[in-house]
């Protein structure tokens, strides 16, 4: 027999190897189909497993983001809006089954440049990804039938500024329904995580998609503070932190532009006693540790019935102890690093104040690693509604344990949030999940599973978590304008589109 | 609802201690009943989550070898005769003659009739200590036979030698309700497990779960399985589809971390049936160990029910020790 004095539970590493990526030393803008150098101070992105160097990337000031918009404006008006829906359907569905042809090197990509887990960039990331370009590839020959009367038109230029937690998800959310509907697109990626937008430029110029359509310029806050500031774009997409999707609802206020945005949420997870138990744990696990809890949906409050608090709460631990912490790339890893040291830092500040505030910290026993930003699973429980826990959006893997006695008092205490992004139910009860989901004020219910996606099903938030919604149907609308009667400028954009 | 409900049933140990000592179909229908509901799609996935762990190098290599310590090689054919039992047998003490630290499986598993020949079979390398010999029981597979029957079965297996017994429970009562019928069953085979020395050959109790068809079910069969006295849960016969599959493995190791929980007491779990290579194997030890924990990797308290496999592990286990594959008549056929 082998050596028994090592547990089996001791998986020897499987790592992916990373051989498949062929990765610059440098990357520069991606500007009218081509990569330019900025004219910003270059900046590094790292991989937060490691702290190590991945590549420079350029960053670009306001000069280059001119020249972002206006390639992205001369492509809509010479090319994009002048070809027919099926042809735009075309480059779509090209570009998506590029995405899953080069889906494992996206997937190693991802994971390095992101420090989440390769099985969920493998499993979850990068198929979404493909998902979407699919889904909206289909309608963009169909837009009369999107809702919004016949021949509904494109608006113009795109200005896209998206986040670190699903770097290329995100870019294909906003990139793929705004081609769909004609519009073009400038795209800046998050500063901590552009590698992987880089090589989709890659893939843009493999699908031999027009130039100047897709633009994707990296930078800091800055330069999406230009970008979306820039006054010849004519809709604002933003997903991100409510603070700077308040300061661009303000500054976009007036302009003309059309705006959408994807903020924070704090959703509740409620469990009632009735719940399927051993699923309810997953899901509660799923919900809150899923991408290290760098997801505005995620349940990080869970409200559990009072007369199975302790049961949930022990089943909890047990079921996180099995949780595995460390090499991103390594198949087995479920809890990856932290995506930067900001962001560490603001996870270990309020779990602090947690501390102070007199809840119950317990956290999973994991080893972590030397270098790089890790923070292990944690729970607290003897949390209050008024606790800062309860309240602010951690983004981390932190759980904040409630309890409620009654239906009323869960719904009560679900909807006392300034989000309404997303809740989960978990009963075994058909009835009672309609009537609890019919009261809640969050943009998605998940009843009896979390952290579900589908390009099909819109996706947005209600109060701070933001407005307009993403997927689906709906996602569209973000994108077009209905080409009412009486509208000048719709009529005659809607004859081209 | 009726009288029925009144009927007092045999008092086993572990449902009196739970339920208490007036134990009555009502108060074991109210109990199974009252066991929280299974969410289908979510035990699916977490199945299939499990299913994706990579086991590779040094673990690879020890989990092919606690798999072949916990098999029950297998062979329940009409067609079976004294022969192909001793090549089993013979199979379970060297399973690879090409390298002898392969480790022996953990069981012969035949028909009653079939035992005496086994245990002559195994000799010196049988008994409580060393390869056990299973029999399956009580009208096996369908247990469509009447409790007098069924108990002779299993005393007759019994007095030939056999260290256990796997037993059928009677499907069709269970799915008309009648939990008492189920539960003094197996509480009248687990009494006829009993040897003239006070001791008891272990009782693995066989759901049929391809039968049972919802999960809800299968959660309940297992703790009433348990409640009437049985040491292993086990899924499957083998001759009824779907045999064994992870999600049914999954929640019955479930069931029994919850036994575990409650009572400190251990029972064991035996998918049988379906489980044909090493990769699904490996699937399986994965779950077992991030459910109940590894100390459940023993074979007294895990097994896997099947024939096919052990070759298949064979071949893998060469591969890792000589660095190439080699091919099916490499391995010894049954």
């Amino acid at each position: 027999m082998t050596d028994i004095s090592t547990r089996f539970l001791d998986y020897a590493p499987a790592p992916e190897s990373t051989s498949i990526l062929h990765l610059r030393d440098s990357y520069g803008l991606f500007i009218n189909g081509e990569f330019t150098s900025g004219h910003g101070e270059t900046f590094q992105t790292i991989s937060p497993a490691t702290e190590k160097k991945i590549a420079d990337i350029a960053s670009a000031d306001a000069q280059d983001v001119d020249a972002a918009v206006a390639a992205a404006r001369r492509a809509y008006e010479r090319t994009w809006s002048k070809l027919s829906g099926a042809d735009r359907g075309k480059y779509l569905f090209r570009i998506a089954r590029l995405v899953q042809e080069r889906a494992r090197e996206l997937a190693v990509a991802e994971s390095l440049d992101n420090g989440k887990p390769i099985k969920e960039t493998r499993d979850v990331d990068i198929p979404l990804v493909a998902a979407w370009f699919f889904y909206y590839a289909g309608w963009a020959d169909k837009l009369d039938y999107a809702g919004l009367g016949p021949n509904p038109a494109s608006l113009g230029v795109a200005a896209q500024v998206i986040p670190w937690n699903f770097p290329l998800l995100m870019l294909a959310w906003k990139i793929a329904p705004a081609l769909a509907a004609g519009n073009t697109v400038v795209i800046k990626p998050a500063e901590t995580t552009p590698l992987t937008a880089l090589l989709f430029a890659e893939i843009l110029q493999q699908a031999d998609l027009p130039a100047g359509v897709v633009n994707i310029i990296t930078g800091a806050g800055d330069t999406g503070a230009l970008l979306v500031n820039h006054p010849d774009v004519n809709k604002v997409a933003f997903t991100g932190s409510t603070a700077v999707g308040r300061a661009i609802a303000r500054s976009t206020a007036g302009s003309g532009k059309k705006l959408t945005l994807e903020l924070g949420g704090k959703a509740a997870n409620i469990v009632f006693d009735d719940a399927p138990i051993d699923q309810a744990i997953e899901g509660i696990v799923n919900g809150i540790f899923f991408n290290q809890g760098h997801v505005c949906c995620a349940g990080s409050r869970l409200l559990v019935q009072e007369n199975v608090h302790d049961e949930v709460v022990d089943r909890l631990k047990q079921r996180l102890t099995t949780l595995r912490l460390g090499d991103p790339l390594d198949k087995n890893t479920d809890i990856g690093a932290i995506n930067s040291r900001e962001q560490l830092d603001r996870i270990r500040e309020l779990s602090n104040v947690g501390d102070e505030e007199g809840a119950t910290r317990w956290t999973a026993p994991c080893e972590i690693p030397a270098k790089g930003f890790w923070f292990a699973p944690t729970i607290f429980t003897g949390v209050s509604t008024s606790h800062r826990i309860a309240r602010e959006e951690v983004f981390g893997p932190v759980l904040s344990v409630l309890t409620f006695r009654t239906p009323v008092e869960a719904i009560a205490k679900a909807n006392n949030t300034p989000y309404g992004l997303s809740a989960g139910i978990w009963s075994s009860n058909g009835s009672r999940v309609l009537a609890v989901a019919d009261k809640l004020r969050a943009g998605v219910v998940w009843a009896n599973t979390f952290n579900q996606f589908d390009p099909s099903s819109p996706f947005g938030g209600y109060k701070e978590s933001g407005y307009g919604r993403e997927g689906g149907r709906h996602g569209l609308a973000a994108y077009l304008e209905s080409a009412g009667w009486g509208s000048q400028t719709t009529i005659a954009k809607g004859a081209t589109a | 609802m009726t009288l029925d409900n009144a009927v007092a049933l045999a008092p086993a140990e572990r449902a009196t201690q739970l339920i208490g000592g007036d134990l009555t179909e009502k108060s074991l229908r109210l109990h199974l009943e009252g066991l929280p509901g299974v969410d289908a799609v979510g035990l699916e996935a977490r199945a299939a989550d499990l299913g994706t762990r990579s086991i590779k190098t040094t673990s690879k290599a020890r989990a092919l070898d606690t798999i072949i310590g916990l098999i029950d090689l297998t062979t329940l054919e009409g067609a079976d005769t004294p022969g192909k039992v001793q090549s089993l047998a013979a199979k379970a003490m060297i399973p690879d003659p090409s390298d002898l630290s392969t480790p022996r499986v953990a069981a012969v598993c035949v028909y009653g009739d079939m035992v005496p020949c086994a245990v002559e079979a195994l000799g010196s390398a049988g008994g409580e200590a060393g390869i056990h010999v299973a029999a399956v029981a009580t009208a096996f597979p369908s247990g469509r036979a009447s409790l007098p029957v069924k108990i002779a079965d299993t005393r007759d297996a019994v007095l030939a030698g056999a260290d256990e017994i796997d037993m059928v429970i009677d499907r069709g009562a269970f799915l008309s309700g009648r939990y008492g019928l189920v539960f003094d069953q197996i509480v009248a085979v687990k009494e006829a497990c009993r040897r003239e020395d006070g001791s008891y050959a272990h009782l693995k109790v066989i759901l049929e779960t391809g039968e049972l068809t919802t999960y809800d079910n299968v959660r309940r069969a297992s703790w009433l399985a348990i409640l009437a006295g049985g040491d292993f849960i086990k899924t499957s016969t083998g001759k009824v589809a779907p045999a064994a599959t992870l999600p049914v493995t999954l929640l019955m190791l479930q069931v029994v971390n919850d036994w575990h929980r409650l009572t400190g007491e251990k029972i064991g779990v035996k998918p049988a049936g379906g489980i044909r290579t090493s990769k699904d194997a490996i699937k399986y030890l994965v779950t077992v160990a991030e459910t109940v924990g590894e100390e459940w990797l023993q074979p007294h308290l895990f097994r896997f029910g099947a024939s096919s496999l052990l070759n298949d592990v064979l071949l893998q286990r060469q591969k890792l020790t000589t660095g190439h594959y080699s091919g099916p008549d490499y391995v010894t056929v049954d």
